[in-house]
């Protein structure tokens, strides 16, 4: 393995048996988010340290080579990289600690495993080309395969819940944290289109456990600033925007 | 049919050549777990996909007592789940943070082939000029990559005994698709990543590997067949 040895930590803290975590972020990204949602969840302190992800610490570089991405997630100086990867890390390092994420049943598993899946793929990258799309062509057809994406979204959590709050039941599990991560752009979008990314009308169930999830305790405990979002994603736009006229 | 399906225990919906359905045969036999494959045309799925992969309408679809399991490597960790009697592929979940740590590696780099060697094989050989060279430079990083990952272990490890763990599973097929990235991009993966093909001819004397994966060459006059259908040449 491209070796992540203990990056400079003084060796007490190892050989003390403390949990230290320590948390690579970028303070906008739902893949962040996800994690902090998880620790919060589980009641886990840890430190956060922001990257500046156009100029990549050692740290982040050292820590994740492969992909030179964020979240990154240090438990006692050892890297875990890739937000799912390290949601299910914490469930299996951490067994007392709070809210365990997925499920027991085998089934349900791979069931929960396929709709973040889903999410990730599918979703995400009907939503890149819906926001991102060079052409009013391509946004289009992007947005078209977000609301369909959005509609099949809403059988999973119909599967999922079976009527119960979550998508893990009476209690947060695995799928509502790979979600909840991608709702603080949602409240930001939503404010800037005017229009609801979950419609009330064609996706009852996803737009009332958005409404739900960001109620949670654990959930305001670690959202970004909506306002702070939108500027943010006003300063990606104009980005795009000026990097497709330059081409 | 139908009800035949759900009667046995263990029914995958597959197709010959598909490295992600590769994945589940030599997990089953790996586990010494019996199940009935079933060859899906593609151009004509069956009911039985389409019901059971509504969303995706993809294989491999493992049916366990009529209940399906979609995507791969969910398939995987679900053989490991539901059959815990069976060799592990993932270094089974104890509370040491060791086992946990281990599993995570496991997950990023089946992950990691997910991510990158299907899509630049893909682009290899269905590209030409300076898109194929990019595709061809990229696909000797991956594999540089894997080989780094791999060191001078014998398997990617984590499996039962120090046999076939979750990454050689999910990376082995591709090994069949080797020849094929070589001819395509004009490169040799003995060359660029000698370990890494010394691993594939390793996992490749294995039974459940043998068994379960064609001939580079059956692959190579495959990729000539989709090269004609989408008109690249």
């Amino acid at each position: 393995m491209s070796p992540c040895t203990y990056l400079g930590y003084p060796a007490e803290a190892m050989a003390g048996g403390g949990d230290e975590l320590k948390l690579l972020g970028m303070w906008a990204s739902p893949y962040v988010l996800r994690v902090k949602l998880a620790l919060s969840l589980k009641g886990l302190d840890y430190e956060y340290v922001e990257v500046d992800l156009k100029n990549k610490s050692e740290l982040l570089l050292s820590s994740n080579p492969v992909h030179k991405k964020v979240p990154v997630l240090i438990h006692n100086g050892k890297p875990v990289c890739e937000s799912q990867v390290i949601l299910q890390y914490l469930d299996e390092a951490f067994p007392g600690a709070g809210a365990t994420l997925l499920p027991a049943d085998p089934h349900e598993r791979a069931v929960a495993r396929f709709w973040a899946a889903f999410n990730d793929d599918t979703l995400l990258e009907a939503s890149q080309a819906a926001s991102w799309g060079k052409t009013e062509e391509e946004r289009a057809e992007g947005e078209k395969k977000v609301v369909e994406a959005l509609e099949k979204m809403e059988v999973g959590l119909r599967e999922c819940s079976k009527g119960k709050p979550f998508f893990g039941g009476d209690t947060v599990g695995y799928l509502d944290v790979v979600l909840g991560g991608f709702l603080a752009w949602v409240r930001a979008t939503d404010v800037m289109r005017g229009v609801k990314r979950f419609d009330p009308a064609t996706t009852p169930l996803l737009a009332a456990w958005a409404e739900r999830f960001v109620e949670l305790d654990a959930a305001k405990a670690v959202m970004p600033d909506i306002d702070k979002m939108i500027e943010f994603a006003n300063v990606l736009q104009a980005r795009a925007a000026t990097a497709a006229a330059t081409n | 049919m139908a009800a035949a399906a759900e009667e046995k225990e263990l029914v995958l919906l597959d197709f010959w050549v598909s490295p992600f359905g590769q994945r589940c045969r030599i997990a089953m036999a790996e586990k010494g777990l019996e199940f009935e494959y079933r060859e899906e045309d593609l151009g004509n799925k069956s009911d039985l996909l389409l019901r059971s992969n509504p969303v995706h309408k993809k294989i491999p679809v493992l049916l366990h007592a009529g209940r399906p399991v979609c995507e791969s490597l969910i398939i995987l960790q679900y053989l490991d789940d539901a059959f815990p009697d069976t060799p592990h592929l993932l270094p089974p979940a104890n509370s040491s943070s060791d086992a946990a740590y281990a599993r995570a590696r496991a997950r990023f780099w089946a992950d990691y082939v997910d991510k990158k060697l299907y899509d630049c094989g893909s682009r290899l050989w269905r590209l030409k000029g300076e898109p194929q060279a990019a595709a061809r430079r990229e696909m000797v990083e991956i594999l540089r990559t894997l080989e780094a990952e791999l060191g001078d272990g014998e398997f990617f490890g984590g499996g039962e005994g120090g046999r076939l763990g979750f990454v050689d599973v999910a990376l082995v097929p591709f090994t069949a698709w080797f020849y094929s990235y070589e001819r395509c991009g004009g490169f040799s993966v003995e060359e660029v990543a000698p370990k890494l093909a010394a691993w594939a001819r390793r996992c490749g004397q294995i039974d459940s590997v043998a068994k379960h994966l064609p001939s580079p060459e059956k692959v190579y006059d495959f990729i000539a067949v989709l090269k004609k259908k989408y008109g690249v040449e």
